[in-house]
């Protein structure tokens, strides 16, 4: 292996999305621009006895995504997004067939990988919770692959035609963000020139919501879904939880320019910290984010001020937006008062481990169309959060240099940085 | 060479290539707790395998396991309720790891450490106890420690928060083959910026549903007698053993070892030199496996030959066709019976992502002492062409050790620790 950090690049040469109110990248696109927002009452199962009874659900019609009756009765939902997102991607960067299977790698990011199958098949095997059913035959046969997620990588990577590094980065809220930046690295490091890389996560389950339920961390706005998650807004109550995939065909530049590949974007760098503080809890002052943003900065070899927008976590919990907060004005200092920041989870709710993918598709997208997405449902700043959110209408403006960032339980920290192609020296 | 702070290098041509410097072990499984009560029984030949008594397995297909009943005392009352039997095990062995190494991390400066873990399933034993609570009661019954208990990065982030380490963590999953990725993504950390890791995988999930689900993968032994039940290379393989456990390294960029006084060469327990993994072609395809490409492209990263490999851990998946699949690739790249071959997991059962970072500290155990463990129980080779060590340990000089890994659905990953020099 060529350790080759100083004059290897990666550019994002394919994008795949399945979110919430459409699948495919343009609707996605249009949605965000447009500021409108996918979250509702939800309808995969009866939620009438939980806290939060709201979500970002995709309409997910698997037939019509091109998957066949075997796939769709063997797959998790979490795996139906990422293959229907790799497809798009791969078709998108026309890279199948221009690429060599050994030199091809797949990483996939995941919160809570086949969550939704096991908690079905949890009770199926267990007569709801009544009685433990011994019995082995009762168990679906592809229990062993919701089991483990790898599974998942597994079926991307067949798909990619992919020989090389293939596995699964989990971290939570942030594996998004830290998968494309595990992808980048060994694109960097020799390790493969092509990187099919991204995030999914479909856990609109009972167990779920039961889990967020229990520390409050979800909005229970249950009365008004379509404005319930408010990022930044005095009034936000928690987070809506989403679902969805991004995957992205990543190439090492030279080979992306040899075989004419279209370039929307270079990773430029990224990073990733943890608090060590609490698996759940964040202080205020939002140091180690400010950190991961300022280390992915300096690997990037750029500076604050050549921030043009931000992509922010804005979960819309309390905390968290307070802590964001902070960690912006740490890192980029007074340029941290200039730069547009919005959240698209105000749109898209929050996907767990497949939206810093989302959000690294809009970022992606922000700078191809010279467009930043707004912050839906933001019309009470709150006074702690006292920066430029994009309230509510999306924002024409050149786009050269985007962070993303991103919180999670653990206590990780991420930041990505996305730039225009050709323009980091 | 000049080293920026830690925590924004931009590192050097050098430290890009840098092989990381391993300084500490923490080690748990079925037949010993702590390095040297595990390596005095794999060297005796000891194995932990044993009919399951965490929870009944009348009526399962699959009764044994190797299981790990620790000693928790040592733990903060406060963590006992928040966390997974795995999860447990796996500080108990950061703990170790860090005495080992003779490191205090909340002595270090801000953001030099970080850790990472392989995982396979989460805590699993947690998630079936909450899952219980949801479906029998209610969801108002599901633990507020729910979400993060049972999620895959668990013991990252626990082992992050108990010992201070601010650095670049995560944890992969690749089954059986992540923990060994785990180090190769430690290793890229130390090379990029962060001047200790703590790296590998504890894992496990002894309970009914974790069961249930490894019995579904097709490929548990449903063998009763301990002594004849996980047999890798044997005519009788039918299957594998479970087990719970792992081992965590300490690994620091040499650098750091010098700085902080010890001696990188001769107090230590070796260097990484070498990682790669790759996945085999889908299912129906003609095109090898990617274990050959894995082993040499592990050797070639190291920069050393197969004929400076001393030793092969093997995975060992105790199937037939895996066998005989993973024999082929190992006499390929080395000759027929060319290199000493030995599966100590026969006495501790597949650890799934613990599995191989235990396999390399039993490898530079085995360096440290100039003796082979020994692959137990095999009484009726298979015929592959491997020199395979079985019964005794084999004592010979030692210098660099190969360690392999495969996942369910077709990761492959390879290690190469050498004697530090």
């Amino acid at each position: 292996m060529t350790a080759a950090f100083g004059s290897r690049r990666v550019v994002v040469t394919g994008i795949g999305v399945v979110a919430p109110g459409g699948v495919g990248t343009k609707q996605f696109w249009q949605m965000l621009t447009d500021g409108r927002t996918a979250t509702r009452a939800i309808t995969s199962f009866d939620a009438s006895r939980f806290r939060s009874r709201i979500a970002a659900e995709i309409d997910f019609d698997a037939v019509a995504c091109g998957l066949s009756q075997r796939q769709i009765r063997k797959w998790d939902r979490t795996t139906q997004f990422a293959v229907v997102a790799t497809r798009e991607a791969l078709e998108d960067s026309g890279i199948l067939g221009e690429s060599v299977p050994e030199r091809t790698g797949v990483m996939v990011g995941t919160a809570c990988g086949a969550t939704t199958s096991l908690d079905r098949e949890y009770a199926i095997v267990s007569d709801e919770g009544s009685t433990w059913l011994v019995d082995e035959s009762h168990a679906s046969p592809y229990l062993y692959d919701y089991y483990v997620p790898s599974s998942m990588a597994a079926e991307v990577a067949w798909l990619a035609d992919a020989q090389g590094p293939v596995g699964i980065v989990s971290t939570g809220c942030t594996s998004g963000i830290d998968v494309l930046g595990h992808a980048m690295d060994q694109i960097l490091d020799g390790s493969a020139d092509v990187m099919v890389a991204g995030a999914s996560d479909a856990s609109i389950s009972p167990i779920t919501v039961a889990c967020f339920d229990a520390i409050k961390a979800t909005s229970a706005r249950n009365d008004d879904p379509t404005t319930a998650s408010r990022p930044f807004d005095a009034t936000r109550d928690g987070f809506v939880l989403g679902e969805g995939a991004a995957m992205f065909v990543l190439e090492e530049a030279e080979h992306a320019r040899r075989r004419g590949a279209r370039v929307y974007a270079e990773l430029a760098g990224s990073a990733n910290r943890c608090n060590a503080y609490s698996m759940t809890g964040l202080r205020p002052d939002g140091l180690e984010m400010a950190d991961a943003i300022s280390a992915a900065m300096v690997r990037a070899r750029l500076d604050p001020a050549d921030v043009d927008y931000v992509n922010a976590h804005g979960s819309a919990t309390k905390q968290n937006d307070r802590h964001e907060t902070g960690a912006f004005k740490r890192s980029l200092g007074h340029h941290a008062y200039r730069v547009p920041i919005s959240s698209i989870k105000s749109m898209i709710g929050h996907s767990l481990g497949a939206i810093c993918a989302l959000e690294a598709a809009a970022c992606v997208l922000a700078v191809e169309h010279s467009v930043v997405p707004p912050t839906a449902n933001l019309h009470n700043p709150d006074p702690e959060c006292d920066l430029d959110y994009v309230p509510n209408i999306a924002r024409e403006l050149p786009v050269n240099t985007v962070v993303s960032v991103a919180s999670g339980f653990g206590g990780f920290q991420s930041a990505l940085v996305v730039t225009k192609p050709g323009w980091r020296a | 060479m000049s080293v920026s702070p830690a925590h924004h290098a931009n590192r050097t041509e050098a430290d890009l290539r840098v092989a990381p410097v391993i300084t500490g072990l923490g080690v748990l499984a079925a037949n010993g707790i702590g390095v040297e009560e595990y390596w005095a029984a794999v060297l005796s030949g000891e194995s932990g395998l044993a009919e399951i008594t965490r929870f009944d397995p009348a009526g399962y297909s699959a009764k044994l396991a190797g299981q790990v009943d620790a000693d928790f005392s040592a733990l903060p009352n406060r963590l006992m309720p928040q966390t997974d039997h795995m999860t447990r095990l796996a500080l108990l062995a950061a703990a170790e790891a860090f005495e080992d190494a003779d490191v205090d991390p909340h002595q270090l400066p801000e953001y030099a450490a970080g850790v990472i873990t392989g995982a396979s399933a989460g805590g699993f034993e947690f998630g079936q106890r909450e899952l219980e609570a949801l479906w029998s009661k209610g969801g108002e019954y599901v633990s507020a420690y729910q979400s993060f208990a049972w999620f895959y990065p668990v013991n990252s982030g626990q082992i992050s928060i108990r010992h201070a380490l601010r650095g670049a963590s995560g944890t992969v999953v690749a089954e059986q083959a992540g923990g060994l990725d785990a180090l190769g993504k430690a290793r890229r950390n130390i090379r990029t910026g962060t001047d200790l890791m703590v790296a590998g995988a504890v894992d496990g999930s002894l309970c009914p549903w974790g069961w249930l689900c490894q019995i579904r993968s097709g490929r548990l032994t449903d063998a009763t007698d301990p002594a004849a039940a996980f047999l890798p290379f044997d005519r009788r393989a039918a299957g594998h053993v479970p087990g719970e456990g792992g081992a965590l390294l300490i690994m620091e960029h040499p650098e750091h070892v010098a700085r902080r006084g010890v001696d990188p060469v001769h107090e230590v327990h070796g260097v990484l030199a070498g990682h790669s993994a790759t996945f085999d072609p889908a299912p129906g395809s003609d095109a090898p496996s990617g274990l050959r490409r894995a082993i040499e492209q592990a050797l070639r990263d190291a920069g050393i030959s197969p004929r400076e490999v001393d030793v092969v851990f093997a995975d060992g998946a105790g199937v037939p066709h895996l066998d005989a699949a993973e024999a082929t690739a190992i006499a390929e790249v080395f000759g027929p019976r060319g290199v000493p071959v030995t599966v100590p997991k026969t006495m501790t059962g597949r650890l799934l992502a613990g599995g191989g970072p235990l396999d390399v500290a039993t490898a530079l155990l085995s360096i440290r002492d100039g003796v082979i463990p020994p692959t137990v129980n095999i009484e009726r080779p298979a015929g592959h062409p491997i020199d395979l060590v079985r019964d005794t340990p084999r004592e010979t000089p030692l210098t660099t050790a190969l360690v392999l890994a495969r996942g369910h659905g077709g990761f492959n990953s390879a290690v190469v620790v050498r004697r530090a020099a």
